[in-house]
């Protein structure tokens, strides 16, 4: 898994590459809390079109930072799901609880 | 003396870098097994949670315990019907499965964790933990649904 920020005005955008897994997950999780309790980025947003894969520990970290960002009153946004992606998110039904768009555009609208 | 079938057995070490290598070989598999490409994905993430689960719960994060990883070609009668599938083993010499946690939690619960029980039960046909003397055995078993294979739902 690969991590690269893009910081905008009011938002800040993680392109994530690769697999999301045990092995990995919990820097994911470290960057998004990071990002949301201490620099407190109004909008995250996740850019997922390279993410091939997710397990159960990547959902957890997604989870994760949406509730860390509730807490903050902060926008987390999720786009560009896989089939894969999209499958263990509907598969958990924890797809209805993110922001969901389909590409760069609408997650920044 | 070889089991009937036997199409994979390998030895791994209990390190989450290691995941990625066996869902490569198991999706690979289970592609060459007949399985349609939704089932595919399905049973690598069965598979891929399972290994987690030992890494993370059975030997508590240690990186260099040994896990075995087996899979085999089946045929066998099942509520009166042949049905032919695949069985995967996993062996390991962590700590016993804890039977309070092998209950999926509720996915009404908003929180994070507890989510790789589910995807394995959801994923596959059958699911058995067993404790044989300081070995953990699970054996994961998927049928081959004989109209599903070769549809691709998600178009891949």
């Amino acid at each position: 898994m690969q991590i690269a920020a893009r910081r905008l005005d009011q938002a800040t955008i993680f392109d994530i590459t690769g697999h999301i897994d045990l092995a990995n997950s919990p820097e994911l999780r470290k960057t998004l809390l990071k990002e949301l309790r201490e620099n407190k980025t109004p909008r995250v947003i996740l850019n997922l079109t390279g993410v091939r894969y997710i397990d159960s520990s990547g959902v957890a970290s997604l989870v994760e930072g949406l509730k860390a960002a509730k807490d903050q009153g902060l926008r987390f946004i999720l786009y560009g799901l896989s089939p894969a992606a999209r499958e263990v998110l509907q598969l958990s039904r924890l797809i209805k609880i993110f922001e969901v768009f389909d590409d760069e555009q609408q997650a920044l609208a | 003396m070889q089991k009937p079938g036997l199409l994979l057995d390998v030895v791994l070490v209990s390190d989450p870098h290691l995941l990625s290598v066996v869902r490569a070989a198991v999706e690979r598999l289970t592609e060459l097994s007949g399985f349609s490409p939704p089932e595919c994905r399905s049973i690598t993430r069965a598979v891929d949670e399972a290994v987690a689960n030992v890494i993370r719960h059975a030997y508590g994060g240690q990186p260099n315990k040994r896990i075995n990883l087996s899979c085999r070609r089946i045929s066998c009668t099942v509520k009166g019907q042949h049905r032919e599938g695949l069985e995967i083993q996993l062996l390991d010499n962590g700590l016993p499965f804890d039977r309070k946690k092998l209950t999926a939690r509720s996915l009404d619960e908003v929180k994070p964790g507890g989510l790789g029980l589910h995807f394995m039960r959801d994923s596959m046909d059958v699911m058995e933990h067993r404790r044989v003397g300081r070995q953990n055995q699970l054996r994961l078993v998927k049928y081959i649904d004989v109209n599903a294979a070769g549809q691709d739902s998600q178009g891949e």
